[in-house]
């Protein structure tokens, strides 16, 4: 009796000392709800996609690496599960014209071998950026920013130390740009312009990111890195908000396989996945509804003409085979996760855009074919002379249906003959380069949450312009609206810039992505809103 | 027997230089370059790149300069995975292919000859026909849709594996890419060592065995074994490479960070150095395997001479 009683105490007390760890932690630790129940174990697995090319931020330019970088690195700005751009390592900043920009770094932030993080380090980093030794393939990012001399010193002609940048004190930056940039800050939040630690890099060169040799200032850091097999991060006991830090351990798996990843998940070894596939949406939506995430995605995917080549250089037949893409059946019946079906190469999800719906698209299809006809017959193109081509796509299961649906689309409404070629993905981006196609799938996910990050694509001196447009037009609009300072008249001109598009039509939108996966609903403070997709783990918890 | 292995080590120097040399320039011609990247990179980053990694001399000066790196044993910086040399990631890859690939190649084996002799001795009763009909589904199914059928069952369905990855590399790790892996040659093996074995113990020798009076499994042992297991070992050599191969599928299936899925992804990215570094390791043990099992046959078939 004595015995028990004593077990019961001991529960009772346990319990009571529970409930207080639980309460005494969600009261600081802002993102967990107060009364959220959280596991034992706070150690997430997530799935990555493709081995990371580099931990490097400098040296990088693709999603799995962002992701890594993101729990790794802490920019000037972060970004809440909303995706609204939220102080990082700034706790402020200011500027009067948008092109003299002061930011206030917090005087806490520390880097994981606890030297304190300073201005120092972005000016370094951000020269580290654009300097040719470095051989940035995002360096054109700063570029874009029309930070002073950026391009300049990218090409060579300016030495890196003139760079728009300096720290005023050690807590106080400026940057300098040659014209307005409203949105610069939110361009803060890229992988691209993080800071690194300039001890470690001058101690270690291309060495610094070994487990052994990395130092960093975000939330966690790196313990352990097998190529092709895991990546696994600890919390950085020196990150000036590590109190906040829930998880104790971050595991990242680069799995290619969207087959392979979804076994990993489903038989719990992974708790958020990097993708999920297409065949399995429909009996994962039934069965795992409530592990299936679908927030909108700032991506768009289209069918590029070859503007520069007879006969896509005639408007009439870039329009016909742009109106003849039933895009409904696309993402209703071949896609089914709730992708849009797009008339702008801007997705609609870009914060402040709003488009104007095209007359093409306000049109039944039944409707739109019709006019397909009449455009091709007037290009000359019937029975007697029907429209023959080739469509490029990378391999991909997804890409290929869809080239198929559009195939068959085109020869059934317009009797047009397509032929298919898929090239594996390096020899699809030279072909492409080459401007050696006619009509091309393509696909764009914005950098920063901002129609330009879309629309600059189309620029005729836009080294990404595969479809080789080229208008005065769209060029003056695009240049009135990169140096409008004032939101408003901006996005009123990035919607006037998809009226033109609308009418040259030098690529056929075709859906706004969705960015589906599947996440464990045990994991806590997962961002279903955020545009761009960012994720930071330290916002992660995992509940029991 | 010296003299026979130095002549074959001789041999596989042209070999692995000519093996070097097509794939080297098979690389540099293959469209699409290790840079290529969506969104261009500026011509004078690009000038960059291409010094860092020797790409701005003339394709004959890079191969000259890589034979010479790579008779040093440095086989460059990776193109693709930038914080890493091929020899890093090589060494960190070979070990985990070389512990399945063994464990298979051993599982392979025993697991063959084992069954294939049992219905050799059982010929024409029902355990030969189940062993038999029982390879022949191995034999017919590939381990692209073996594997995901075993993960499903095993792992998903039953929990008793995990569904891929490595980790420390332990037992529940290797068990499902190792039946992944050896199915196939287990049912080749066995249907090899069958029909051998039949054939050896109908023999002349064998009958004049059992004429002496000796007992039965003292003649299969003693006497049969040996010569029936002729066939099984000229056939290591091919399943030996079958399953060096096949590891590039079942690594890819199972997430398992070894030399299959290191090579496919340096093709993938045209990471040149890793392609190459790992083209030669692969060469290399082909020939350092065939010759093994040249002797082993001289070893067995006393007809077999050096």
């Amino acid at each position: 009796m004595e015995r028990l009683k004593n077990k019961i105490t001991q529960a009772v007390l346990l319990s009571v000392g529970l409930t207080l760890a639980s309460t005494s932690f969600s009261t600081f630790a802002a993102d967990v709800p107060a009364g959220t129940q959280l596991a034992k174990v706070q150690e997430l697995v997530r799935g990555n996609g493709a081995e990371v090319a580099s931990l490097d931020p400098h040296k990088t330019e693709g999603v799995p690496e962002s992701h890594v970088i993101r729990d790794l690195l802490e920019g000037l700005v972060n970004q809440d599960s909303e995706g609204n751009t939220i102080p990082g390592v700034a706790t402020s900043w200011e500027t009067t014209d948008n092109k003299l920009f002061t930011f206030h770094l917090r005087k806490d932030a520390k880097w994981s071998n606890g030297d304190p993080v300073t201005a120092e380090d972005f000016v370094y980093s951000f020269k580290r950026v654009v300097d040719p030794v470095t051989a940035s393939p995002y360096a054109w990012y700063l570029e874009m920013t029309n930070m002073v001399n950026a391009k300049e010193i990218i090409e060579g002609t300016a030495d890196k130390e003139t760079l728009g940048i300096k720290a005023i004190d050690p807590y106080t930056l400026q940057v300098t740009l040659t014209t307005a940039v409203p949105y610069f800050v939110k361009m803060m939040g890229h992988t691209t312009v993080k800071p690194v630690h300039k001890a470690s890099i001058e101690k270690f060169g291309d060495k610094w990111t070994k487990p052994e040799n990395f130092v960093g200032n975000g939330a966690f850091t790196v313990a352990n890195w097998v190529v092709n097999e895991r990546i696994e991060l600890v919390p950085n006991n020196y990150y000036w908000d590590n109190a906040h830090t829930v998880l104790t351990k971050v595991t990242f798996l680069p799995i290619e396989n969207q087959v392979a990843e979804m076994n990993r998940f489903l038989s719990g070894e992974i708790d958020i996945t990097y993708e999920l596939p297409n065949e399995h949406y429909k009996r994962l939506a039934k069965d795992h509804a409530e592990s299936v995430s679908i927030p909108g995605n700032l991506c768009s995917y289209y069918y590029g003409f070859n503007n520069a080549k007879a006969p896509f250089n005639d408007v009439r037949v870039r329009k016909a085979l742009s109106y003849a893409i039933d895009r409904n059946v696309i993402t209703k019946f071949l896609l089914g996760q709730g992708q849009k079906p797009a008339y702008f190469l801007t997705p609609e999800i870009v914060a402040g855009f709003h488009p104007q719906m095209p007359a093409y698209g306000k049109l039944t299809q039944k409707q739109r074919v019709q006019e397909a006809k009449d455009l091709l017959s007037e290009a000359g193109f019937n029975k007697q002379n029907p429209l023959k081509f080739t469509l490029l796509y990378n391999t991909s299961e997804n890409h290929k249906k869809i080239a198929a649906a559009i195939q068959s689309m085109w020869k059934k409404s317009l009797g047009v003959d397509v032929q298919l070629e898929n090239q594996e993905w390096k020899t699809y981006l030279d072909t492409r380069r080459q401007g050696d196609f006619d009509v091309t799938r393509a696909g764009w996910c914005g950098d920063y949450n901002e129609a330009s990050s879309f629309l600059s694509l189309m620029q005729s001196n836009n080294s990404s312009n595969d479809p080789k447009y080229n208008s005065a037009e769209y060029d003056q609009i695009m240049n009135k609206a990169l140096l409008s300072t004032n939101d408003q008249e901006r996005n009123a001109l990035y919607a006037e810039a998809e009226v033109v598009l609308a009418k040259d039509m030098p690529i056929a939108p075709i859906y706004q992505y969705v960015k589906a996966r599947l996440v464990n609903p045990h994991v806590g403070g997962f961002p279903t809103n955020n545009a761009e997709d960012k994720i930071f783990s330290k916002d992660l918890y995992i509940k029991q | 027997m010296f003299k026979f292995i130095a002549k074959r080590i001789l041999e596989a120097i042209p070999t692995l230089l000519v093996l070097i040399t097509i794939s080297f320039f098979l690389m540099r011609f293959a469209p699409g370059n290790p840079f290529s990247t969506e969104r261009p990179l500026p011509p004078e980053v690009m000038e960059n790149i291409n010094a860092k990694y020797g790409l701005d001399k003339s394709v004959f000066e890079q191969y000259t300069t890589y034979l010479t790196n790579v008779l040093q044993g440095d086989f460059g910086p990776s193109f693709k995975y930038k914080d890493f040399t091929v020899n890093e990631l090589v060494a960190s890859a070979l070990p985990v292919s070389a512990k399945v690939g063994a464990a298979a190649f051993v599982f392979t084996l025993i697991m063959g000859v084992g069954v294939g002799t049992i219905a050799a001795l059982k010929q024409n009763t029902w355990i030969d026909y189940t062993i038999m009909s029982t390879a022949m589904i191995g034999v017919v199914m590939p381990s692209f849709v073996l594997a995901p059928a075993l993960i499903y069952v095993f792992s998903i369905y039953l929990g008793w594996f995990p569904a891929g990855g490595w980790l420390d590399g332990s037992f529940q790790y290797m068990f499902l890419p190792v039946i992944g892996m050896s199915l196939l040659y287990v049912a080749t093996f066995a249907r090899i060592t069958r029909g051998s074995m039949i054939e050896t113990l109908n023999s002349n020798f064998i009958r004049t065995a059992r004429a002496k009076g000796l007992s039965y499994t003292y003649i299969v042992l003693k006497h049969a074994l040996k010569p029936a297991m002729l066939p099984v070992v000229s056939y290591m050599g091919p399943a030996f490479v079958g399953i060096i191969t096949g590891s590039v599928v079942i690594e890819t299936i199972f997430g398992l960070p070894g030399i299959g899925k290191l090579f496919v992804n340096a093709a993938f990215n045209r990471d040149y150095s890793l392609v190459m570094g790992v083209t030669i390791l692969i060469g290399f043990l082909f020939i350092i395997f065939n010759t093994v099992v040249d002797i082993l046959l001289a070893a067995i078939d006393p007809k077999i001479r050096y």
